[in-house]
């Protein structure tokens, strides 16, 4: 398949990116708002073309330990799901990160806690970028603002996780999974050989040849020193993935007196506000975090220095605020705008909060 | 060119496929679309609405307030959206099931026929298309050809004989304008 | 006979397998898994497939099982080794997948994952060690806990009112189309030994095969937990945990031999 032009769902989207990028495996369960991923990876057939495996489980703790199981072969394999699905994802992802396994996640968020909605939401934030299961670890988090983007971000999540042995998540909304825009897919990659396993993941679980001593998957270490070890390795992994892998995106920011913090689908309906704002005569500027983690704590932290304020747009009850606070360390006032319960807030709501928190720009004042 | 285009009505009008087919339209013009979709339980039979923007620039936000079109199928999508068309914007509604009419005077309001034309055409399937020429007579932000193409894309080829069916559909969707 | 004579290859008679490494293995003396961990090797090197054999290790007391048998391992979370088996296997064929369970891991919480791997019919085999107790943790009660047989969590013996039955899930595998074989075993005697070393090796030549899921009980003792001798515990285990878990194939689709027709059990054959 050459590189083509589309227009579809953000969920098909990464269902055609998966098979073009030659993913070998997926394991999903059905859940509202995600579940066009499976439905189209089963319409695609795949395993007639490029030899993808694609299985419905019998539920989420089966499906992340396929994963679990797959990427100890040093196959590229994934799994998605929606909010409720994540949290029963959880022990399995904390154990791909202990097993130091390349996997990629994504959770399509719908508004919790509990059974919640199926309306978008970005209520997971600090499920995803905190930890979510036991231990210390991270995932590295993408939030796609586009379908482009869902797209993109299979491919660059792969990639970033055989980088550094670590699962990545893609971490969407309800909204980039269900709208449908043009995409560009890239044109199709040859699934990796098993000699090319064998050659780039010398630690894959393949069967043990006579020359070399077994290959063992475990997250298991009853010697505390040298559970500590690997803690250190882990969090060496973190640091240099904090050194190397931030990524935002800018708008506006050169003249801006006033800085919105969104990400996802919610920092285009913010960046539809500031249009309006800017139209008005109002400087404002956004910045898209693209990885919540590892954060891009430095870049909002150099604009603390230049702007008045900052207010962050989410789709929850304020998580990802506490990291730009943390970024801003009190240089300038924070706040936070965001709805709940599957609510999108529209661009004049986000602009009625930049005239609440920052009365001096109100012209109605 | 931007048109920031809702379509709302009950679920099982048509309502999401039509924005589908107008998104599908915008991309065989190269325009930018966005096709944003109300989506869960109202897909069996509650209320149903689209988001469809299609401009020559990059779009922000496919979640909006205010629509330089909208297309109104029943009286709650009516009574929702009527306010939220831009001043001088354009609303175009089937009276069918309409008890409170729009009664807004700066904006130009449309009255379209749509149910009892697809009555008339013996396919109530016909529907959303009627709706959809109604809407390229008054806003001609894509050619009919464009639509064409863009339903080819979008129909399964084995359902590529309703083809002409389509057509004759939205030209009786814009006679139905033009008409009057 | 002088011991240098003893050592020559020609003449020797039996020998630990080269897979089953020198590690002191942590089971306790009279334990069951030190013999079926020995046979795998066995079945492994006389297969020739020690370079396709991928093995899911449980968590329980054979948690370790790759500390001792020296082919490639994946360490699966509890009661998850049949889904772990199934990805492994799909993506990788052509390679000998088999998981090792206990009673707890394969009939409590891996419940699910059991019954829908063998409802699939994955190309894989299952290993399954029955001691009705959970031996790792310190001798808790499991599904196939007996009636009546204390345990710290049953300190006063298993009450059905209370707890349920025993769950002879093995029968349970019995009525799914997707398993080929289904045996069960015992490693209490030398001959007992035999038969489960020839039922492994029919449930891993399946696999290889692709007939479908291969299901092996091994009902053991775990004379600890059970707080008997090990002879004790064969004992008991012969005049109790037989009666409710008997010996013999309960299925067998693929070598339909004779004796292979348990009771009244309806085989289908695999498509």
């Amino acid at each position: 398949m050459d590189e083509e032009i589309r227009l579809m769902k953000g969920n098909e989207a990464i269902a055609h990116a998966a098979i073009r990028y030659g993913v070998d495996g997926y394991f999903g369960y059905p859940i509202t708002p995600q579940s066009e991923i499976l439905e189209t990876l089963e319409e695609l057939m795949p395993w007639e073309t490029t030899g993808m495996v694609v299985l419905q489980a019998e539920s989420e703790l089966a499906a992340i330990n396929m994963v679990y199981g797959g990427a100890s072969t040093g196959k590229a394999v994934m799994t998605s799901s929606s909010s409720p699905g994540v949290s029963l994802k959880q022990e399995g992802i904390s154990y791909i990160a202990a097993g130091e396994l390349p996997a990629l996640i994504i959770n399509v968020m719908r508004g919790g806690p509990g059974l919640g909605t199926i309306q978008p939401s970005q209520a997971d934030y600090f499920q995803a970028t905190k930890g979510g299961g036991h231990g210390d670890y991270h995932l590295i988090v993408l939030a796609p603002s586009s379908v482009q983007e869902m797209a993109d971000f299979v491919c660059l999540g792969f990639d970033l996780a055989f980088k550094y042995r670590t699962p990545a998540m893609i971490l969407a909304d309800g909204i980039v999974g269900q709208m449908m825009e043009k995409v560009r897919l890239p044109k199709q990659r040859a699934r990796r050989t098993d000699a090319e396993i064998a050659e780039q993941c010398p630690w894959a679980v393949t069967g043990r040849p006579a020359t070399r001593k077994p290959n063992i998957m475990t997250t298991l270490e009853l010697e505390s020193s040298t559970m500590e070890e690997n803690n250190r390795r882990l969090q060496a992994t973190y640091e240099r993935i904090r050194s190397n892998e931030v990524r935002y995106q800018e708008y506006y920011t050169d003249d801006c007196d006033y800085l919105i913090v969104a990400f996802g689908s919610i920092a285009r309906i913010c960046l539809k506000a500031i249009e309006e704002a800017r139209a008005a005569g109002i400087k404002v500027g956004l910045i898209r975090p693209i990885t919540l983690w590892p954060f891009p704590t430095e870049a909002i932290a150099s604009m603390a220095q230049r702007v008045k304020g900052i207010l962050t747009v989410e789709i929850n009850a304020g998580q990802m605020v506490e990291d730009v606070r943390l970024a801003v360390n009190g240089k300038v006032p924070v706040y936070y705008y965001g709805r709940m319960g599957g609510i999108v807030p529209n661009p004049s709501e986000v602009i009625d909060a930049l005239y609440r928190d920052f009365p001096e720009i109100n012209p109605e004042r | 060119m931007k048109k920031e285009i809702i379509i709302a009505g009950f679920g099982g009008q048509g309502v999401l496929s039509m924005g589908k087919i107008l998104a599908y339209a915008g991309l065989m013009d190269d325009l930018e679309v966005s096709w944003m979709p109300s989506y869960g339980p109202e897909q069996r039979g509650g209320t149903a609405n689209v988001t469809v923007i299609l401009s020559d620039t990059p779009i922000s936000s496919p979640v909006l307030d205010t629509y330089d079109v909208a297309v109104i199928l029943n009286q709650q999508s009516l009574d929702k959206f009527e306010s939220r068309v831009k001043p001088g914007g354009v609303l175009i509604y089937d009276p069918y099931g309409i008890h409170h009419k729009p009664t807004r005077s700066d904006i130009t309001v449309y009255e379209v026929n749509g149910m009892d034309a697809a009555i008339d055409m013996k396919n109530s399937k016909t529907y959303n298309m009627i709706l959809l020429g109604a809407l390229l007579a008054i806003v001609p932000v894509v050619p009919v050809e464009s639509v064409m193409k863009g339903l080819q894309k979008v129909l399964p080829e084995r359902h590529h004989h309703l083809l002409p069916l389509n057509r004759e559909a939205i030209l009786r969707g814009m006679s139905l304008v033009n008409g009057k | 006979m002088s011991y240098e004579d003893i050592k020559k290859p020609e003449n020797i008679v039996y020998q630990r397998p080269a897979l089953l490494n020198g590690n002191h293995m942590h089971y306790c003396p009279g334990c069951s898994h030190g013999v079926v961990h020995k046979l795998i090797a066995e079945i492994v090197e006389e297969m020739g497939l020690q370079d396709k054999t991928i093995g899911i290790a449980p968590v329980g007391c054979a948690v370790f099982a790759y500390n001792y048998v020296d082919i490639d391992w994946i360490e699966a979370a509890h009661g998850r080794a049949p889904a772990v088996a199934t990805a492994v296997k799909r993506l990788n064929p052509d390679r000998m997948v088999f998981t090792y369970q206990g009673d707890g891991d394969l009939a409590a919480i891996g419940t699910g994952e059991t019954i829908h791997a063998a409802n699939r019919g994955e190309n894989i085999a299952i290993i399954f060690i029955n001691n009705g107790i959970y031996g790792m943790t310190g001798g808790q009660m499991s599904p196939t806990t007996l009636e009546g047989m204390k345990t710290s969590t049953s300190p006063y013996g298993r009450r059905i009112d209370l707890n349920g039955y025993p769950l002879p899930i093995t029968n349970l595998l019995v009525g799914l189309d997707g398993t080929c074989y289904v045996t069960r075993q015992s490693v209490h005697t030398a001959a007992a030994v035999r038969k489960t070393k020839a039922a492994i090796k029919q449930a891993f030549k399946n696999a290889m095969e692709g007939r479908g899921t291969s299901v092996v009980e091994v009902v053991s003792t775990c004379n600890s937990g059970w707080k008997m001798t090990p002879v004790q515990a064969n004992d008991w285990m012969v005049e109790h945990m037989f009666k409710k878990y008997p010996i013999g194939d309960l299925k067998n689709t693929v070598n339909p031999a004779p004796a292979a027709h348990a009771k009244g059990v309806e085989t289908h054959p695999k498509q």
